[in-house]
């Protein structure tokens, strides 16, 4: 009766193993996922329009089990005809599509949630060979978490009409995704998409192709209309020509800063809409008064989670100095256990590498930090023989200076700083280009949501990292992206205004280097529109008005004392302003982050008290400002009264969403807390458009400043007197000083300084089709956000295109904030 | 047993910044068992090492000579015959850590191991006015003195809970160096009754204070409160464990008791062991899985495991 299982090896026999209580191999069984490849004879094209499609004469691209060595299947290298194709595909699926009720969409993503699930699986199989991460990880997170969120956005395309009701579809989106979480992420880019009536053209990794296209085949079983969601595979040159593609109307992206710019700049003035899921160096802040034990588990999570190659990776630690030595002995003492593996065994801690080109990148991280002398810590003996492996890895002694410390290794790596105090602990958390992500271990409340709101990231674990759930949304500040996976936040990377068409200007050959680089070269000196004053029989002329530039709360004197004549419509000058230029946007740039830190924590209330009360000085002076106005553009006096009140009530509106529009708790499968804080940008510059002088310089400035930006206006070009005629209005209205900050002059000129600043968060450009170009294309260099109106004026008095939800998007920033809670376990 | 904890001078100090995060520890207690696993012959190994730390339990208020009889004769053979000659243990003289047993009940267990040819398996009494503790100081010592002299040579005490909820450390140290004492060359076990201590600070305080006195284990619960043991507790234990081996040097041993029935529970206990304290902490000298119906659901695997995956019936086993 004996089982043939108990005639092994002596080695393996249970009595040896009855001393030794080792662990064995559990093997997660391979036969499914292989007879899915063998039912494709190991060869796989494109799946456009819900069928394979295998052009002939493609160069080809064996994917690898990177645990094994083992080929498990070829695919094949798209040209630009395939994404023609797909393109194609994808948008004549969208007529229907888009049409498709939001009902209907809805039991079309359920459906897709639940074939997933039926194949959970199929799915973690094939995705742990492909990519080489541990079973566990995509049987326990990765899987769960794509089922989770068709779930979710099943819900978002039910509800499309009544919770966005101001937006609606794009077209067809290009999605560009990444070998680390290759179904994960392609799953947060098509969930919103389809939910939002979008088709889609997904390009997968290099590397990681075989889950995307069992994907699409399981979304063809659950009977999605062909077209709807097309694969191609193919090199990263591929990926260009898909975002370049003209037909494309949205590019989502998730990999590395490098290739997000470079996308930035590919489709710089296009017209196409751009979200970016980028590179990140997230810290983990630790303080004396955490769980140190539990912050040892935490950290297992945050850094060697999938091998390190985690754009959210905890790679920093920041510890206090009191606890420092502690928490490092605690970390290697673990690390003494730490199992890695073949990726399909159950029982390790983790896996391969996605490809030894990514293993010699991160040995040479190391062997830099060695070289500098920093202490490398790595777990011995615990190498597989075979396979693509590194071991987890402590750096310690080691400075803000060193390489592994500024830049994003993507792999089993943590670097260890040491802090003195809470202060110094945000400082070296934010000294940093990324802010993807963090995390703040303490059992001190104040300090964890203090910290956690004073770091910039999109996201915030207390005391846990790398939780993750379709309800929140994933993605980063500064040159860590914009835009948001995941969460209500998410939906808005996929939709546009129902007023708005998108605009396609034809600025293709517009050399973005010859943009706003001179200054108009003529001396300025001109007739004055002369107005005298009778007094006592006397003519008097009008004491000369002196409009000077506006920052700090100050009225300054350009920097380069040149005027800038202001003509009315009959050519006769009105008035002079000033002819700012680099160092007056440099100077104003100054000021609006002076002020930022405490106009962002301003009291809610504080703020709309202050907007309120400049509505309230604004009346005061109405007939005189509707009569510059008047003077200025030569509009009827009617029309000038009438674009001061709607001013007036345009400041009462954002007045109101001061304390309004802060944040919600967010519905993640969290016990806890779970709280999505909008806040703000940080310093954005505007350039105003010339129809509505004063309209039009409201209507940007004061959503911004609501939501507690400091901002850096170049008002109207052609007629900038009465924005300027406003600074007295901040003056008696106690908007702090550099809150906002106005520069008059050349709009391009100013623009492209601005757009420059690597200090700027944000630039909103409402001026040429070619300048418009120019802040995409520029703004790649930081990453920064932008907003433009490709040439395209707007109704300024029409409420849906002058004060929509979008000026509320673009005026906030997401960062979401994950409270675990419970101290409760028995009586 | 290992070599004993003689215990140290009571150091407030080793109570003080104690910060216990729980939905961390229970994160950290809810991927014990998917981070690792044991199968086939691993398994099989796994389940004979959770028997040896078995402390066979019977702890009612019927208890007789005839099932404590029972109990002995299962403690000496608890895994069948068959069973152990398919897996080639039958001369592995494999048998449960312990018994354990009501002070009353001490003297019949040492009776019948002794014809059950078991007299080296140690038998354990719970005492001190168990399960509650709400007795007088001096009939809870002499219950000890008296199980002792029954026989006994491991000795589960309950902790006083009305001073560690008013935060009576050094009133809890000084009762149980008390216990120490009356326990003599038998081990002391020291039960914290974790379900009634409030919180995981409590719990990580109770487990240090019982250590600085001199306990020998220390054990989760009496198995009649409403929460037992819980890998969450378990590891709040055993890390208390850890750093007051870090202190002192001292080895404690680790009990979790209440509610352990499943055979795959039982390894994840010794995974849990393995991994937060070292292979030395696996063994029945410094580990003991209180139960009483675990063995019948691990008698059960190893059928599954010897006669090629056939689920054994509960009455194919004989009941302890």
């Amino acid at each position: 009766m004996m089982s043939a299982s108990t005639q092994p090896r002596q080695v393996n026999s249970v009595a040896e193993i009855f001393k030794t209580l080792d662990y064995g191999p559990a093997p997660e069984a391979d036969n499914v996922a292989k007879a899915w490849l063998d039912d494709h004879g190991k060869s796989f094209g494109h799946f456009i329009d819900g069928k394979w499609v295998k052009p002939e004469g493609r160069k080809t691209y064996e994917t690898k089990n990177p645990a094994t060595g083992e080929v498990l299947a070829t695919t094949i290298q798209g040209v630009k005809e395939d994404v023609d194709m797909a393109v194609k595909s994808a948008r004549r699926a969208y007529e229907s599509w888009n049409k498709t009720p939001p009902h209907v969409r809805a039991r079309h993503l359920y459906s897709v949630s639940r074939h997933i699930q039926k194949h959970m699986r199929l799915v973690s199989v094939v995705e742990t060979m492909d990519n080489g991460k541990p079973i566990r990880e995509t049987r326990d997170a990765d899987i769960p978490i794509v089922v989770r969120h068709f779930y979710h956005h099943a819900g978002w395309a039910q509800l499309m009409d009544t919770e966005m009701k101001e937006w609606k579809s794009l077209g067809v989106i290009g999605a560009i995704v990444p070998w680390n979480f290759p179904l994960m992420l392609l799953t947060w880019k098509i969930c919103p998409a389809l939910a939002m009536g979008n088709t889609v053209v997904l390009k997968p990794a290099t590397y990681t192709r075989l889950s995307a296209l069992l994907l699409a085949e399981i979304c063809a079983e659950a009977g999605l209309p062909p077209g709807v969601f097309n694969v191609v595979t193919g090199s990263g040159e591929m990926g260009s020509c898909l975002a370049s593609h003209p037909d494309v109307d949205k590019v989502a992206f998730t990999g590395s800063t490098q290739v997000g710019q470079t996308l930035r700049q590919l489709t710089a003035g296009t017209g196409k809409k751009l979200s970016l899921e980028l590179g990140g160096k997230s810290p983990v802040v630790v303080f004396e008064t955490a769980d140190l034990d539990s912050t040892v588990e935490g950290l297992v999570d945050a850094i060697w989670f999938n091998q390190g190659q985690v754009c959210s990776a905890g790679s920093r630690l920041i510890v206090q100095e009191s606890v420092h030595d502690k928490l490092v002995a605690k970390l290697k003492e673990r690390l003494t256990h730490f199992r890695l593996g073949d990726s399909l065994d159950k029982t390790i801690d983790m896996g391969a590498l996605v490809d030894e080109s990514q293993r010699k990148t991160i040995e040479e991280y190391v062997e830099g930090a060695r070289r500098e002398g920093a202490q490398v810590y790595q777990a011995e003996n615990c190498i597989p023989s075979r396979g693509c492996y590194y071991p987890p890895t402590i750096i310690t002694n080691v400075q803000t200076v060193s390489k592994v410390v500024v830049e994003e290794i993507f792999g089993p790596v943590l670097v260890v700083l040491p802090f003195r105090t809470a202060k110094e602990a945000i400082t070296l958390a934010n000294n940093t280009i990324y802010g993807l992500a963090s995390s703040v271990w303490t059992e001190n409340v104040s300090l964890a949501m203090e910290v956690g709101l004073s770091i910039k990231a999109g996201t915030v674990w207390i005391n846990c990292h790398n939780i993750f759930d379709a309800a929140s949304g994933f993605g980063g500040y500064k040159q860590s992206g914009y835009g948001r996976d995941g969460g209500k936040e998410g939906l808005y990377e996929y939709v546009r205004p129902k007023w708005e068409e998108r605009h396609q200007p034809n600025v293709a050959d517009f050399d973005v280097n010859k943009f706003g680089a001179t200054l108009p070269q003529r001396p300025t000196i001109d007739s004055v529109d002369a107005v005298e004053i009778p007094h006592d029989g006397i003519k008097m002329p009008r004491i000369d008005r002196t409009y000077k530039i506006y920052y700090g709360g100050a009225q300054k004197r350009p920097d380069a004392p040149y005027a800038r004549p202001v003509i009315n419509p009959d050519g006769k000058v009105v008035g002079h302003v000033g002819e700012g230029n680099r160092k007056d946007i440099r100077n104003a740039v100054e000021e609006a982050h002076k002020a930022a830190p405490g106009w962002g924590k301003r009291a809610a209330h504080n703020r709309a008290q202050i907007v309120y009360y400049l509505a309230e000085n604004l009346e005061i002076r109405r007939e005189e400002i509707a009569d510059r106005i008047c003077k200025m553009s030569g509009k009827s006096r009617e029309d000038g009264l009438r674009e001061v009140d709607i001013s007036i009530q345009r400041l009462f509106h954002w007045g109101a969403y001061c304390d309004k529009y802060g944040g919600t708790v967010q519905e993640t499968t969290l016990y806890g807390a779970t709280v999505k804080v909008h806040e703000p940008v940080g310093v954005i510059g505007i350039a105003c458009s010339d129809s509505y002088p004063l309209l039009g310089f409201v209507s940007l400035f004061a959503p911004a400043v609501v939501r507690g930006n400091t901002v850096v206006i170049i008002p109207s070009e052609k007629y900038p007197l009465v924005a300027l005629d406003l600074y007295q209005v901040f003056d008696t209205s106690d908007l702090p000083g550099g809150v906002v900050n106005i520069i008059t002059g050349d709009r391009d000129h100013l623009t492209k300084y601005l757009a420059e600043h690597q200090d700027v968060q944000s630039m909103w450009y409402f001026g040429s089709a070619e300048g418009s170009k120019f802040v995409e294309y520029i703004s790649a260099e930081n990453v920064k956000r932008t907003w433009v109106n490709y040439g395209m004026d707007r109704e300024w008095e029409n409420p849906e295109q002058g004060q929509g939800e979008e000026f509320l998007y673009h005026s906030v920033q997401v960062k979401n904030i994950w409270i675990p809670m419970g101290d409760i376990f028995a009586n | 047993m290992a070599a004993r904890n003689p215990g140290v001078d009571f150091n407030g100090s080793w109570l003080e910044n104690v910060y216990i995060n729980l939905p961390a520890v229970q994160r950290r207690a809810d991927t014990l068992g998917t981070r690792r696993t044991v199968k086939k012959q691993w398994q099989a190994a796994w389940l004979l090492r959770a028997v040896a730390c078995i402390d066979l339990t019977t702890l009612s208020g019927d208890d007789t000579e005839s099932n404590v009889s029972r109990l002995c004769f299962k403690a000496k053979n608890p895994v069948r015959e068959d069973l152990l000659k398919a897996m080639k243990m039958e001369d592995a003289g494999i048998t449960v850590g312990a018994v354990c047993v009501y002070p009353s009940r001490v003297a019949d267990a040492v009776r019948a191991l002794k014809a059950a040819n078991g007299s080296h398996i140690p038998v354990a009494s719970v005492a001190t006015g168990f399960p509650s503790g709400q007795y007088p100081l001096e009939t809870r010592l002499e219950e000890i003195r008296y199980a002792v002299k029954q026989g006994a040579t491991e000795i589960d005490i309950v902790i006083n809970r009305q001073m560690a909820l008013t935060g009576n450390w050094k009133g809890v140290y000084d009762e149980v160096r008390l216990m120490k004492e009356a326990c003599g060359e038998a081990h002391l076990k020291t039960i914290l009754a974790t379900g009634e201590l409030g919180s995981l600070t409590n719990v990580y305080k109770a487990s240090m204070t019982c250590m600085m006195a001199g306990a020998d284990f220390i054990k989760t619960s009496t198995g009649k409160e409403g929460v037992n043991a819980t890998f969450m507790v378990a590891l709040v234990m055993v890390r208390a464990i850890r750093e007051y081996f870090h202190k002192t040097d001292y080895k404690v041993g680790f009990k979790p008791a209440g509610g352990i029935r499943a055979a795959k529970d039982a390894c994840t206990w010794l995974s849990l062991m393995k991994e937060e304290l070292g292979d030395e902490w696996t063994s029945p000298q410094l580990f003991r899985l209180g139960a009483s119906a675990l063995l019948i659901d691990i008698e059960r695997q190893l059928f599954h495991f010897v006669y090629g995956g056939r689920y054994a019936a509960a009455h194919e086993i004989p009941m302890s």
